[in-house]
């Protein structure tokens, strides 16, 4: 069949003040009908341009330098500004992660749907209308007719994305570009939209071509996968070929650096050194060079061709691998983890060229288990922290100058928990179920309407400002945003001294010598001082953070999305360095994460939280292998695994519909709205918790598993637990 | 580009050769960066180039270039220019160029004691409004906007009339007081974002007080856009002053402001005395200019570095 899309030797560049952005470099990838190609890579490897070269959307400066762009057959860089006005939104459509931008805020989504069609079709107002009325059914709105009506901001954002998708949809384009488009989602919605994706383009028999930084997303969605790496394509393959025996060392290790679900927690996650080249000026010979554990002098003069290796498994490599990196797993089937180095590894076909295994570099069979303690323990120091029964609502307020409460966004609804010193503590939940806010009442920044958060047995909510200072040196946390974080008029020097300063803690000289200590341990270099935040890349920055909230020597980090605004690569190299500081330091983590695989590398136990509740706390076993909790089960079903088979062998919506709002939750159980057992007497009464096993508590009536007999929550947390609020 | 390639984790090598984070090969400090941002901006420079001049012309020059400005000689009136009068002599017999210098004081003096009066209550109100929120906010953000829907000009020309003429200390202290009303809403919508960013929130919670976060976090982020509103202050005060003189509502004698000259000046335009006219238009539209160029292009140093962060 003749491709849809097919492009040879394209070379785009940006043209800055003062240098060349080499964005894409000499790529070629063609794309059949009905077929979805993935483009994955790291952030600023040149994803996006290549989507916006066929488009010919680039930014300013944005020039396709060489190559061609054939679209059935017809060459886009050769058609007239004009005529690729033509077969934008018409032949080719592209969706955007932002939803809220990319939509015109003041006109009706009707309107907008209408606007598109006449734009490329000879057809009335009426007729463009009753074809947005369609486009909006097809894309999942009930009632489509009436919601021509709405504005974008009366929309949510999985809504808006639908919006978007009809939008694009709207002409029956035949290829549809989709630079993440589920990215700014939350997991459940995320699955949801990438079904839809999935079943249009079956429909409609169009091209797609999905590009993403998330290899979850490409294992289940893509039928072939192209990897880039630093503007060029360095690998291309069918998904499970390419996820499962693939060539190229950057492909095997961005695949290993990625948290499983099912990954043994006790080994450290593979890391690629470094990070991505500058693309004004990029290295001669293979552009992963600098990085790779194979690279030799060859290539780092000579750069490797994209050869193929079969008829549809192509790579640019000089010394290729063979397969993944072997990490031992846990038995998904069974209920025991396996042990560290001795488990079954889940791609047992583990390769003679793979770099030696994780498991070898750290000698990890020597190691002891990080976390070893778990979560049973006995009295006194463990009960370190005890987070009971908090409430936080926010009044929502309207009127000028006197604002009158008019309701209250529920944000923290009665949470209880308690951790041991030592442990690592895991919340995860969809954005908007209260993670952050009761991270901030943990760490005293935001107080709480009720109950109490208690450190070594002293109540830290009712302290009053001056002895709440002392005590705030013992709870430190960690941001998700590292720039954000890093006061960005301060040096790295003054902003490591200011906990200190703050405190009152240690003449110069001590202060001194404990930030240097700290960036040796964070891994910075010791002139590290005298810069300024913005110097640092976003890997460094969050090492910074890392060390600042080491600085007083906490019992306790509450650490808010710490790898969410990093790459894979990068990512990896912080999650290691945080475990290897709790070792060091016998800190307490309290991680607040929206993905499950982090938290479940680096929590002891974990804590699901949705709207504002605690629904279900165990192990990472517990929570991945035996859920109980119906929204537990639903969002490890939609949690996308980099791991074709699985994911492709996972039935369609994990958990249907929307959140509701926090302003009027759902009474009794406020999963009810969404959850495919509910009942009358889940609308009715809330449920209370009770446990499954040891330590493992989950509140639902109607449970997937069958409740310890008698069982006393209390009892089941080994004594630990305070009173739960609601039961 | 905070880009490098030095990033070596010690599983490589070992850690004494690198740190594990890597080298940092961001780009220099943060004011080499604002300034070459600066230099680079061409206009920039030449404004800055201008006002310094003009500084140098006012202050400086009428050490160098003596005249007689304090008694009128009305022979020598419209002499046109001559080695003696290097831009000839006005109605009064002044010569010309001694009293651009004079003009070029006035309008100096008067737009930084202005702005500097207007940018202190500004930010003042602005930062309290910003911190304190609620009610505290909402009342005084009312009173600026009930304040910008006044024309500044009419209050000044009903004030300038009452007192019958003005000095420049009074017509500073009368702009400067109703010209704060921006940097207040600037000044507390900085204040607003920068209150919720995460490094103030870290402060926190290392047990921060208020006056903390206030000298050490909020004011120095602050300080950039107060700093690029001071410069379009100076430019807007310096333009205000001119029509203010243009109006009749200038400095008393023997004061004198460029919009004086320039009003003086008009009616005797046909006459073909260019000089009386020309020199003075140029110079008033080159200052203001000048710092209209100046404050684009901090305002750019400033989001430079937002971008960079
Ligand atoms: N507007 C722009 N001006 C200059 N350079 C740009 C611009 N946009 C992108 N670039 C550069 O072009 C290169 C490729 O960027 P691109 O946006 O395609 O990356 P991407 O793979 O889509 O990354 P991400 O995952 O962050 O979206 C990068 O080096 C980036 O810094
Ligand atoms: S060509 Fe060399 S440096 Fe590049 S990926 Fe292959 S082995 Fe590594
Ligand atoms: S209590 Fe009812 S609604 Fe809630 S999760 Fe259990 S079965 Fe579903
Ligand atoms: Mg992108």
């Amino acid at each position: 069949m003749e491709p849809v899309l097919e492009i040879n030797d394209l070379s785009t560049h940006i043209q800055l003040s003062r240098s060349v952005v080499q964005a894409v470099g000499n790529i070629s990838m063609s794309i059949a009908p009905g077929e979805t190609l993935g483009l994955v890579g790291e952030s600023g490897c040149g994803k996006s341009m290549t989507g916006l070269s066929i488009m010919r959307l680039l930014p300013n400066g944005g020039k396709v330098v060489g190559g061609s762009i054939k679209l059935s057959g017809v060459e886009l860089t050769k058609l007239s500004d004009a005529d690729i006005r033509d077969v934008r939104g018409n032949e080719v459509a592209m969706i955007f992660q932002d939803s809220l931008t990319s939509l015109n805020p003041t006109m009706n989504i009707g309107r907008q749907i209408a606007e598109q069609v006449r734009k490329h079709r000879h057809v009335s107002r009426a007729e463009a209308l009753e074809r947005a009325a369609e486009a909006l059914s097809i894309v999942g709105f009930p009632n489509s007719k009436e919601r021509l009506d709405n504005f974008p901001h009366q929309l949510s954002g999985g809504q808006r994305q639908r919006v978007m998708i009809a939008i694009a949809l709207s002409c029956d384009p035949k290829l549809l570009i989709a630079d993440e488009p589920t990215t700014a989602l939350d997991v459940t919605i995320q699955a949801q939209i990438l079904g839809l994706l999935d079943d249009l383009k079956q429909r409609l028999g169009m091209a797609v071509l999905l590009v993403t930084h998330d290899m979850g997303v490409v294992a289940g969605r893509a039928d072939r996968v192209n990897v880039m790496y630093a503007g060029r394509i360095v690998e291309s393959a069918p998904t499970t070929e390419l996820f499962t025996h693939m060539h190229h060392p950057y492909t095997q290790a961005l695949l290993g650096s990625i948290p499983l679900l099912t990954q043994n927690r006790s080994e450290r996650l593979f890391s690629i050194p470094g990070i991505p080249p500058d693309l004004t000026d990029p290295p001669p010979g293979c552009r992963f060079a600098p990085r790779c554990s194979r690279a030799t002098d060859q290539c780092r003069t000579e750069e490797p061709a994209l050869e193929p290796a079969t008829n549809d498994h192509h790579f640019a490599c000089w010394h290729p691998v063979d397969g993944p990196i072997v990490r031992t797993t846990i038995a998904v089937n069974g209920t025991a983890p396996a042990p560290a180095g001795a488990g079954e590894a889940e791609h047992s076909d583990a390769a003679p060229g793979a770099p030696e295994t994780v498991a070898a570099r750290n000698g990890s069979a020597a190691e002891p288990a990080f976390g070893a303690r778990g979560w049973q323990s006995g009295e006194g120091d463990d009960r370190l922290l005890v987070v009971d029964d908090v409430v936080r609502e926010y009044p929502v307020t309207s009127g000028v100058i006197l604002q009158r409460k008019v309701a209250s966004v529920k944000a923290v609804s009665g949470v209880s928990f308690t951790v041991g010193r030592g442990e690592t503590f895991g919340l995860v939940g969809e954005s908007g179920c209260g993670k952050t806010t009761l991270g901030k009442v943990i760490v005293g920044l935001e107080k709480a309407d009720k109950g109490q958060v208690a450190l070594r047995g002293t109540n830290v909510t009712g302290l009053r400002d001056r002895q709440l200072r002392r005590f705030r040196k013992d709870l430190q946390m960690m941001f998700q945003d590292p720039i954000a974080s890093l006061d960005p008029r301060m040096r790295v020097g003054a902003i490591l001294r200011e906990p200190m300063k703050i405190q009152g803690i240690g003449t110069k000289r001590q202060q001194d010598k404990v930030i240097a200590d700290l960036l040796g341990e964070v891994g910075l270099p010791a002139n590290a001082v005298e810069r300024f935040p913005h110097e640092f890349s976003g890997g460094q920055r969050q090492r910074i953070g890392l060390a600042r909230a080491l600085t007083l020597n906490p019992q306790v980090i509450v650490a808010d999305e710490p790898v969410s605004a990093l790459d894979v690569s990068i990512r990896s190299q912080v999650l290691n360095l945080m475990k290897r500081l709790q070792e060091t330091h016998g800190i307490t983590y309290i991680v607040i994460s929206h993905d499950l695989a982090v938290v479940k590398f680096l929590a002891d136990r974990i804590g699901v939280m949705y709207l504002g509740k605690l629904v279900e706390m165990g192990t990472g076993e517990d929570i991945y292998l035996r859920p109980v909790h119906h929204y537990t089960a639903g969002l490890i079903a939609t949690v996308p695994e980099p791991d074709p088979m699985r994911e492709k062998s996972k039935s369609e919506v994990g958990i249907k519909g929307e959140l509701p709002s926090p302003v009027t939750p759902p009474s009794g159980c406020r999963f009810r709205t969404r959850c495919p057992a509910a009942q009358q007497i889940c609308a009715e009464e809330e449920p209370p918790f009770r446990p499954f096993h040891p330590g493992h508590v989950a509140a639902c009536h109607f449970p997937l598993q069958q409740p310890i007999d008698g069982g006393d929550p209390l009892a089941a947390q080994a004594g630990t637990a305070p009173t739960i609020a609601g039961s | 580009m905070t880009v490098s390639i030095g990033e070596i984790y010690e599983e490589v090598q070992p850690s004494d050769v690198a740190p594990e984070g890597g080298q940092i090969h961001g780009p220099r400090a943060g004011w080499k960066l604002a300034l070459s941002s600066f230099v680079e901006n061409r206009l920039a420079v030449a404004g800055a180039g201008i006002v310094v001049f003009f500084i140098l012309f006012s202050f400086v020059g009428p050490l160098i270039y003596h005249t007689n400005q304090n008694s009128t000689n009305p022979i020598n009136a419209f002499l046109p220019p001559s080695g003696a009068h290097l831009l000839g002599t006005d109605s009064n017999g002044f010569d010309e160029l001694g009293r651009m210098m004079k003009g070029g004081q006035a309008a100096l003096e008067i737009g930084f004691f202005a702005s500097l009066i207007a940018t202190v209550i500004g930010t003042l109100v602005g930062a309290v409004a910003g911190l304190l929120g609620g009610v505290v906010d909402a009342f005084l953000m009312r009173i600026v906007d009930v304040m910008l829907s006044i024309p500044l000009l009419f209050v000044i020309l009903i004030v300038g009339d009452r007192y019958n003429g003005a000095t420049v200390f009074s017509l500073s202290i009368i702009i400067g007081i109703f010209s704060w009303l921006v940097s207040a809403r600037l000044v507390r919508g900085e204040v607003l974002s920068l209150r919720v960013r995460d490094f103030v929130f870290a402060s926190r919670t290392m047990g921060a007080s208020r006056r903390h976060l206030i000298y050490k976090h909020l004011i120095p982020n602050a300080l950039g856009v107060v700093i690029v509103n001071i410069t379009f202050q100076v430019a807007d005060t310096i333009n205000l002053l001119a029509i203010l003189g243009f109006l009749g509502y200038g400095l008393n004698y023997p004061q004198v402001s460029w919009g004086d000259m320039l009003s003086n000046a008009l009616n005797y335009l046909s006459d073909g005395y260019w000089w009386v006219v020309y020199p003075v238009g140029v110079c008033l539209v080159l200052v203001v200019m000048a710092f209209n160029f100046i404050g684009d292009a901090l305002r750019d140093t400033v989001d430079v570095r937002l971008r960079r962060r």
